[in-house]
């Protein structure tokens, strides 16, 4: 187990040097090189020459690159040009509020879509079938943020059940110790400040969710009618096995093995979705911010945030593989 | 969105025997296949959106009342007024006067230029990488799925937008955006398939009457590996008109207010909800159900060309 | 999996927890406006925008205020002046018992620290991204490398005799500098925190400044609210001062949430998520009336305008500019893009200020004509870059998308092939128009700053620009002469000429002057609406 942690820490590495590479020579590609990327298009040759000489544009490129890299192990992802803060930090205090909505929006299609799989494959060819089936198809057909829209309009305008935008009442007054502002509140004992925070969560996650809860839906169903045709099944039944026995133990405990690898999947899903999500919500996390950045064509923080989000992607799905190695008894001895 | 995540789900290993038997068997496999589809009421919907797409994408300047962009109805717009259905706007005007017909028509042509050019893009560059890893093994092999990994190391629609934001604000370079995000997974594809054929029998035999590496990899190993990536291709057009959308409201991909896109018309429609919020269903609904057409002809197509499902 | 489902098992039971409180309103005293944008700087006198200005003017007062509803100036913090007969002193008498928010005393060597500060911003601080309205109003810097700021300012020293008394001495005439001094860029700022928040320490460049702590963290004037948090691309919270010397009001909290989009904004307030917001776009203002919301419309002091580039050689010749001013059918553009109520324009200045001319030439919709003057200047067949801004609203353009493509039709149907040039506001749109030669047409407007003809033609046509690309010494200078005129009549006359000069050589073509609007919930009362956006908070009820 640990031996094939490290392997993939590992193998980690030099996927994140060939990144570090490209995204180096990216922003090096722009049309008018990385001066250009600091101060806009339309910059005096003037102050491009300035900025060459400060940074250093002007020195062969292997050059650059060390040195670059070197700011980056030390954790300088360089300057924000929009806000003027440190491109780590504008991450590190945005990056709370996208975990928090990304697992929100999990938990809604993990918590809906396998239950709506398994009823639809066991009432196979059924109305409810039929819905479930319909249902997770229109899930993945239609675009994110058209969803979002449409969610935002009905329920935040239309209704209004749900605020449309942010992650927290701007007339609240609460502290936020750690960024996860539903955990803050339960922390500094500011309930109210924690509910509210959660309803700001409810029509993103939603969003967010709905792709995922389609996916997993369909591989719930599919799973579990393939799994409930199985030898073993009909050797079970065959056995005297109560019918509450094999549905619970053996049929959906089998069927659970490809729909937790589809889950683990779902990560980089949610990681895009953000950016599409966070930007139709207001809502303050890396993505919206890093939507921000492509408007603006802030270089330092697309380079900077798709680094960080490639390394948390990476760990996250080495975390997956490494509890599906936990559950899957068949996965420890590769 | 999203395309590779969604479609990396764990699928079924194509046998690669049986469907080298299918092909011995000359066309059968394609014969069969079809008539399996059409037996299918979901492929047959699937199949039905498709052509119908086709039809009028193709034929946009036939059937299209008005030019790409055209503003026969300028005139009567105003800020809170955008006049609904007519009989000479079947489908009402947008925000500049545009007849909606017209536009949607017309982005259905773009659409499915985006969603071709994009997966051939993407076909292209997967088959290079893919055959040179599959066909090659050993060192050519670690160091295309190194780079595959590294393209898979960023969240898709991250990679296509820091990839337009870097090509500029044209159309183009959506679909340069698009397709390079396909590449890893058109290689993998092929390469796993390949890998698969390989060892199969059909290839050492091949092998043992002489037949050169090239040879063996051209003509048998490589065609052998096409059906499962024809159903990714179908599967990742769906994708790619949806991934096309998210572009264009992000800002990307340039064109004027009045270009005809989906994408386009259905971000500017979200202005003008208060309004005119037909705007948004049209648009939004050619979107989905394009989408949902190539995903139910793609699924139907992988069932059919699945020779394990032939047994149920 | 097992793992994830724990947690989030978890974080569900603790949630719940917070259930029975709900979320409670209290008592109503905190406003909350939803900005479009961050404030570029915290230090107003680095900046020159209205997202910036907004927020400043919670914060910050100056000398000089602005009579409410107007665009003319009012005692505010000096409670009256005298103006020598010369017109180079200038004795302001200053308001008693006003101290800044970090308790600091505002005096008259306070006032003096100020213009000291802005007369010797050096190196980066001299950049127009900076200092611009330093550098517009007073003409220079005490010391300087570029030649043509070089020690070239009006303003010669400032002295405090006394702590209620500054003696501004100037070196040649500034009929508007009372006028000037009603903008948030020359407010008064607290010199004991200038200092130890080292406001003058902007490093980096001009086009890519990084600010001190000062301009991020510690804005400290003697307005009626203090500076609270800035979480760039979230909200700027500011709370009330409890010494301010003014009434203050019921408003404690002002919560600016920054949500740049403006359909979003819209729903934010339909939603009860905000207060107001600025910027209301001309289609929405039927549908929040009817859904029962406020509009509160500013008097219109703005000009939109298209420009025409004459770096472009065919922008150059004056039939062709001729023609492109006939072909624009100006009527239908206002009813068709721009919010009820707004005036078609004929000058580059609103109607309501003095220099304002009845008889320039004003160009009639008639694309016959406009066909005829392109067949004679032989460019029928003209292809030309058009520039406009996407998804930004200004106060004179709600809707640039729109104006675009009404007068890309226009020009097409004389037969002009218009290339669209599509980019984001900030900064790639303004970069292309002010920073270089690479343009055509565009779009572009402005919003007066006070009640002066200079404040909108000199900014347009006071030298030579890139945004407009013609040498024109003569009219340069029937402006610049203009504007030191000491006497207000012969004044008003010189910029009637001048506007009627500029008519004439059609360096852009003046479209409209639109009607700003805002929105509020119906429960917010006596928005101080300006023209000049001279809007304070603390006059504002909330609830009923």
């Amino acid at each position: 187990m640990t031996r094939l942690i490290l392997r993939r820490l590992a193998l980690l590495v030099p996927t994140l040097l060939g990144l570090s590479v490209l995204l180096f020579l990216w922003v090096r590609a722009l049309p008018g090189g990385p001066a250009t990327a600091l101060l806009g298009e339309r910059a005096t040759p003037d102050a491009v020459a300035r900025i060459n000489e400060l940074y250093g544009f002007d020195r062969p490129l292997p050059q650059q690159y060390v040195t670059w890299l070197g700011q980056l192990l030390q954790g300088n992802f360089g300057v924000s040009t929009r806000t003027g803060r440190p491109v780590l930090d504008e991450f590190m205090s945005r990056f709370p509020a996208t975990i928090e909505l990304s697992l929100v929006a999990l938990l809604v299609a993990v918590g809906v879509g396998i239950p709506l799989g398994y009823v639809a494959a066991r009432r196979q060819g059924r109305l409810v079938d039929h819905a479930a089936v319909v249902t997770s198809l229109l899930g993945v057909t239609i675009p994110v943020f058209f969803l979002a829209f449409l969610l935002k309009w009905l329920f935040a305008v239309q209704l209004g059940w749900f605020p449309s935008a942010g992650r927290q009442d701007p007339a609240m007054v609460a502290t936020h110790p750690t960024g996860f502002y539903v955990l803050d509140g339960l922390a500094t004992r500011e309930w109210d400040a924690s509910w509210d925070a959660l309803v700001h969560l409810v029509l993103p996650a939603l969003a967010l969710g709905t792709i995922p809860l389609a996916i997993i839906a369909r591989i719930t169903r599919a799973s579990v009618i393939d799994v409930q045709h199985a030898d073993y099944v009909r050797t079970a039944r065959a056995k005297g096995l109560s019918p509450t026995h094999v549905r619970g133990r053996v049929i959906l405990h089998n069927a659970m093995l490809p729909v937790s690898t589809t889950i683990g999947l779902q990560i980089g899903l949610l990681l895009s979705g953000a950016v599409l999500t966070e930007t139709v919500f207001a809502f303050p996390g890396v993505g919206k911010f890093l939507a921000d950045a492509v408007f603006n064509l802030d270089y330092a923080v697309l380079q900077g945030f798709i680094l960080l989000i490639a390394v948390v992607y990476a760990l996250v799905n080495l975390a997956v593989d490494v509890s599906y190695g936990l559950i899957d008894p068949r996965m420890r001895t590769r | 969105m999203s395309a590779p995540e969604v479609y990396e789900v764990p699928q079924a290993p194509v046998d690669a025997g049986e469907l080298a038997e299918d092909r011995r068997a000359g066309e059968a496999l394609w014969r069969v296949a079809a008539r399996r589809l059409l037996r299918n009421p979901a492929a047959v919907l699937g199949v039905v959106i498709v052509v119908a797409f086709l039809l009028v994408a193709l034929l946009a300047p036939v059937l299209a009342p008005y030019a790409p962009g055209a503003l026969p109805g300028r005139a009567d717009v105003r800020p809170t007024f955008i006049p609904g259905p007519s009989a000479e706007h079947p489908l009402g005007l947008d925000r500049y006067g545009a007849d909606v017909l017209s536009q949607l028509i017309w982005g259905a042509r773009a659409s499915l230029l985006i969603g071709v050019l994009s997966t051939l893009l993407g076909l292209a560059g997967g088959m290079v990488l893919g055959t040179l890893a599959g066909a090659f093994g050993g060192w050519a092999d670690s160091a295309v799925m190194r780079l595959v990994d590294l393209m898979l190391a960023v969240p898709s629609l991250l990679l296509a937008v820091s990839i337009a934001a870097v090509a500029g604000q044209t159309p183009s370079s959506v679909v340069i955006a698009i397709g390079v995000v396909q590449v890893p997974v058109f290689a993998r594809l092929l390469r796993g398939s390949m890998l698969a054929q390989k060892n199969q029998d059909y290839v050492l035999a091949a092998r043992s009457l002489g037949l050169s590496r090239r040879t063996v990899t051209m003509s048998h190993v490589l065609p052998n590996s096409v059906s499962p990536v024809i159903v990714q291709a179908t599967l990742l057009l769906a994708t790619a008109v949806i991934e096309a959308a998210a572009l264009s409201f992000l800002g990307l991909g340039g064109g004027s207010p009045t270009t005809a896109e989906w994408g386009r018309m259905l971000v500017a429609a979200q202005n003008e909800l208060e309004v005119a919020p037909r705007l948004a269903l049209w648009p939004g609904l050619c979107i989905s159900v394009t989408a949902l057409g190539f995903t139910l002809f793609g699924e139907a197509l992988r069932e059919a060309l699945d020779p394990r499902s032939r047994r149920r | 999996m097992v793992g994830l489902a724990l947690t989030a098992c978890a974080a569900s039971d603790r949630d719940t927890g917070g259930d029975d409180d709900g979320a409670t309103d209290g008592g109503r005293d905190t406003f909350i406006f939803a900005a479009s944008g961050d404030p570029s700087s915290l230090d107003p006198a680095f900046a020159s925008d209205g997202e910036t200005f907004r927020v400043a003017r919670q914060i910050f007062e100056g000398l000089v205020g602005v009579e409410p509803g107007t665009a003319d100036p009012a005692p505010l913090l000096a409670e009256s002046w005298d103006v020598s007969d010369d017109g180079l002193e200038y004795t302001f008498t200053l308001k008693e018992g006003v101290t800044f928010h970090d308790g600091t005393a505002f005096d008259g060597d306070a006032v003096c620290a100020n213009f000291e500060r802005w007369n010797n911003f050096t190196g980066v601080l001299q950049s127009e991204s900076l200092s611009y309205y330093w550098q517009k109003v007073n003409g220079g810097f005490a010391s300087s490398d570029v030649e043509s700021l070089n020690g070239t300012g009006k303003y010669e020293s400032c002295e405090a005799p006394d702590a209620g008394t500054a003696v501004v001495h100037l070196r040649s005439p500034l009929p508007e500098l009372v006028s000037a001094l009603s903008l948030p860029a020359f407010a008064m700022q607290s010199p004991t925190a200038l200092e130890k928040y080292d406001a003058d320490g902007v490093t980096g460049d001009g086009e890519a400044p990084v600010l001190p702590e000062y301009a991020t963290g510690h804005p400290t004037g003697t307005g009626p609210f203090v500076f609270e948090s800035w979480s760039p691309g979230e909200e700027v919270v500011l709370s009330a001062y409890e010494d301010y010397w003014g009434e203050q009001g019921q408003v404690r909290r002002i919560v600016f949430p920054i949500i740049s989009d403006a359909t979003a904004r819209r729903q934010a307030l339909q939603a009860g998520d905000i207060d107001g917001y600025d910027l209301v776009g001309p289609a929405d203002v039927v549908a929040l009336e009817e859904a029962g919301f406020q509009i509160v419309n500013r008097e219109p002091f703005n000009v939109l305008y298209l420009g025409m580039n004459q770096g472009n050689p065919d922008l150059a010749d004056l039939r062709v500019r001729q023609a492109i001013a006939h072909a624009i059918n100006k009527e239908a553009l206002v009813a068709q893009t721009l919010p009820e109520g707004t005036e078609v324009a004929t000058n580059f200045v609103p109607p309501s200020v003095a220099g304002w001319n009845a008889d320039v030439a004003t160009y009639d919709y008639d694309p016959d004509k406009a066909r005829a003057l392109l067949a004679e200047a032989g460019r029928s067949a003209l292809t030309i870059d058009f520039n406009y801004p996407t998804n930004v609203s200004r106060p004179y353009m709600p809707t640039p998308e729109q104006v675009f493509t009404a007068i890309e039709a226009d020009l097409e149907a004389v037969g002009i092939t218009v290339n669209a040039v599509p980019d984001p506001w900030n900064p790639e749109y303004l970069d292309r128009i002010q920073g270089g030669a690479d343009h055509g047409l565009h779009l572009l407007g402005w919003t007066g700053d006070y009640n002066d003809t200079y404040n909108f033609i000199g900014v347009f046509f006071g030298g030579t620009s890139n945004e407009w690309g013609f040498d024109n010494p003569e009219l340069f200078a029937a402006i610049n002469d203009a504007r030191y005129v000491a006497d207000l009549d012969a004044q008003t006359e010189a910029y009637e000429a001048a506007n009627a000069a500029i008519l004439d050589f059609l360096p852009g073509v003046p479209l409209a002057h639109p009607v700003p609007s805002l929105a509020f919930k119906a429960d917010v009362r006596g928005y101080p609406a300006s023209p000049v956006q001279d809007e304070v908070y603390n006059v504002i009820t909330l609830g009923d």
